[in-house]
């Protein structure tokens, strides 16, 4: 069917077409989409005219799913979701499930879930930010930060079994007790990160050329976001002060001192601003909790079965890429009735051609890589 | 010092006396062989070069495994892509898309003709030697609209109509920069443009609008062998390869070859024209230092000099971010363009008055 769309004639085939416009498919197979994203983009010439984002390529139906699965199981497929933040992802079905079972997390438990997911953020972070340099054409930053992600990774995978998938948090708590060497470990990676992270700013941020790129680039106002839904450093960058952590703070962020990174200017280099400065903010929490992890259990007393009360239980965590909100129908029984989740992606993908029309097949990659799309949170 | 002539005239008159009419021939023929083994040797030295020095920019090893420290890692890739099926696309233009690799790869070995790699080992000395260079390469932007064309492949048109615009701009301050040693040395000749460095570099002798001209040949050749950050043609996060999307096999390594080989000939031609060429470093008056650089064969110092603006243009490459197209072509038309002629005419007047060391 792509075989046969012939380049000069592509206005005659397709009515909706003007002359001298023709259409190119980035994805589903595409390097600049990290995943299987399929963006049908109008041209003329280099300009992007309209771009239609095609979902469904990853669709594994994780809603429905969930639904005959027992509220223990059900957690574990959210690591599949947005895989790069798979704690704040568990955590978030966690709490929802404790609120409907309506029982107290003890405290190491929290300042655990805290250090994990904050750590969960740092590693995200730095991935988006060898990516995003990648879509831009720079190779190397990729490199530079996996080494700090791999030392989180290799920190998680002693804790927690896993490196990516970490299916660490359970309602109640967490799964496991933190290995011995997790306090040094992370103390550690404070030091590297606050050693090393100067590195990537004078070879991404100070960068000449990078800030041209992405300087007024995919420009989201205030209002826009609003409107479009945008959350997370996406929203952030242009003003919304959502951050959930501040907004409506769970298991145990309103005791913790650390700022909203807001940014007014809305464009891509606002955005990148604002993710890297999150990162330093990250540290500032972890640092708080790791010295002072309160002893006691690391899990709640629950029972083998899990059965929630007739009702509706909505709760929302502050991942890497936004809010995801986790809202769970029960009938009263060991599985949910229904679940929805409202994942950040979908909501920061609809605001892409808004904020990339009008501009060069360049300019796409720089807004697009700054969106911090992760295309399974997207079509779940 | 050693040279070159010498074997070459004894080579000539054992062949002239042996086989009589046919020397010219059995020369070319000669001739040919080596610019065709120079071309496969440099181009597996100049890959492994940039995935040995990509890999230590980028804290990992590189190639280790095939061969001592993985040297012979291009030739188990190269031997790859050879088996490899080289597919063409049910709608592409077979001919131009079958024409397309060996254009760019023919126009990349015509640039090896008046390079001097060492004191008289030189294949053409023509009068004209800095314009045929320039001429020349001209025609590899062809090679690539045809197949960004030919391959009826919208991320290939793309890309090849960006090569276009970037090629032929580019192409401008290049010349420029070319000129201005041109007007300092007086001749067109490689030979003579090398002979008028024997004191010292142009680099150093022409004071700063020479640096000038040194630092935009630098930036203009780097766009024009499509080499980040203006690799604008083949962007891959962009067009997936730009214009060579749709090639495999070893047409693919055709066109890669080519582009080594355009980084080769691009940094020779610099060092030619900034760095001496083949002369070694001398300094006035040093009489002893002068004597121990003579000692240095003048293969060696073309070598190095030529690798030394590879590896340039390779750290370039691992550093930067790509330009986005309208930025490319700003930085040609609005800043290079106009340095480059106002340094073309104060190099003309430096020239003139005969300011230069």
């Amino acid at each position: 069917m792509y075989a046969e769309t012939h380049i000069i004639s592509s206005s005659e085939n397709n009515p909706q077409l003007k002359e001298g416009q023709l259409v190119i498919n980035v994805g589903p197979q595409h390097p600049a989409t990290h995943g299987v994203l399929h963006l049908v983009i109008t041209l003329e010439g280099e300009t992007i005219v309209k771009i239609e984002p095609h979902l469904g390529y990853i669709h594994r139906s994780i809603e429905k799913m969930s639904e005959s699965l027992s509220y223990r199981q059900f957690i574990y497929v959210t690591s599949r979701m947005d895989y790069l933040s798979a704690h704040i992802n568990n955590l978030g079905c966690a709490l929802c499930v404790e609120k409907g079972m309506q029982i107290e997390v003890p405290a190491r438990a929290q300042a655990i879930r805290i250090i994990m997911s904050e750590l969960t953020r740092i590693a995200s972070h730095e991935l988006w930010i060898g990516a995003m340099a990648m879509d831009l054409g720079a190779m190397t930053p990729f490199f530079y930060t996996f080494r700090e992600r791999e030392t989180i990774n290799d920190i998680m995978e002693q804790t927690c079994g896993a490196r990516l998938t970490m299916n660490y948090m359970v309602p109640g708590g967490v799964m496991y007790d933190l290995h011995p060497e997790f306090v040094p470990r992370v103390r550690a990676f404070i030091t590297q990160f606050k050693d090393k992270v100067t590195e990537l700013e004078d070879l991404v941020t100070n960068n000449v050329i990078f800030q041209n790129r992405t300087e007024g680039i995919g420009v989201l106002t205030k209002e826009d976001a609003i409107s479009f839904g945008c959350t997370g450093p996406v929203a952030r960058a242009s003003g919304v002060d959502g951050d959930i952590r501040k907004r409506f703070p769970y298991t145990g962020y309103e005791q913790l001192d650390f700022e909203q990174c807001l940014h007014q200017a809305g464009d891509s280099f606002a955005r990148y601003i604002v993710r890297i400065r999150e990162m330093y903010q990250s540290i500032r929490i972890i640092e708080q909790l790791i010295d002072q992890i309160p002893e006691g259990d690391f899990q709640a007393k629950t029972k083998a079965v899990i059965k929630l009360p007739k009702g509706e239980f909505y709760t929302q965590v502050e991942t890497a890429r936004g809010e995801l909100g986790v809202y769970i129908i029960s009938e009263g029984g060991t599985t949910p009735y229904r679940i929805k989740y409202r994942s950040p992606g979908f909501s920061n993908l609809s605001a892409l051609d808004h904020m990339a029309r009008g501009g060069k097949i360049g300019d796409l990659m720089a807004t697009m890589g700054t969106l911090d799309l992760v295309i399974p949170d997207i079509d779940r | 010092m050693f040279s070159f002539q010498q074997w070459a005239a004894q080579i000539h008159s054992f062949l002239l006396e042996k086989t009589g009419t046919y020397t010219l021939l059995i020369e070319c023929i000669i001739i040919g062989l080596l610019a065709i083994s120079l071309f496969a040797i440099l181009g597996l030295v100049l890959v492994l070069m940039e995935r040995k020095v990509a890999a230590h920019i980028q804290i990992r090893l590189g190639p280790n495994r095939v061969g001592p420290s993985g040297m012979l890692q291009t030739v188990a890739d190269t031997l790859k892509l050879l088996m490899k099926e080289g597919l063409v696309p049910r709608l592409a233009d077979k001919f131009l898309f079958n024409l397309a690799p060996f254009l760019v790869m023919m126009v990349a070995m015509m640039l090896l003709a008046p390079i001097a790699f060492a004191r008289g080992l030189q294949i053409w000395d023509i009068n004209i030697g800095v314009l045929y260079i320039t001429a020349v390469s001209s025609v590899s932007v062809i090679g690539v609209m045809m197949a960004g064309w030919s391959s009826n492949n919208k991320f290939a048109m793309l890309g090849a109509m960006r090569s276009g615009a970037q090629i032929v701009s580019y192409e401008l301050s290049a010349g420029f920069s070319i000129l201005c040693i041109v007007v300092l040395s007086g001749s067109l000749q490689i030979s003579d443009i090398i002979a008028s460095q024997e004191t010292g570099w142009w680099l150093f002798r022409g004071h700063i609008p020479a640096l000038i001209a040194f630092v935009i040949y630098i930036i203009a050749v780097t766009a024009e062998t499509n080499r980040a950050p203006f690799d604008l043609a083949e962007a891959e996060s962009e067009l997936t390869a730009g214009f060579h999307t749709e090639y495999s096999g070893m047409r693919f390594a055709l066109f890669f070859l080519a582009e080594y080989i355009n980084i080769f000939i691009v940094c020779a031609l610099g060092a030619t024209l900034f760095l001496g060429g083949w002369m070694p470093l001398h300094i006035a008056y040093w009489d002893g230092f002068n004597h121990l650089m003579d000692w240095i064969p003048s293969s060696v110092w073309f070598m190095g000099k030529t690798f030394f603006l590879i590896f340039l243009i390779m750290w370039f490459r691992w550093t930067f971010p790509r330009l986005r197209v309208d930025q490319l072509l700003n930085l040609e038309w609005k800043y290079l363009l106009p340095i480059g002629l106002f340094n073309l005419l104060l190099v003309t007047w430096i020239a003139i008055k005969g300011w230069h060391f």
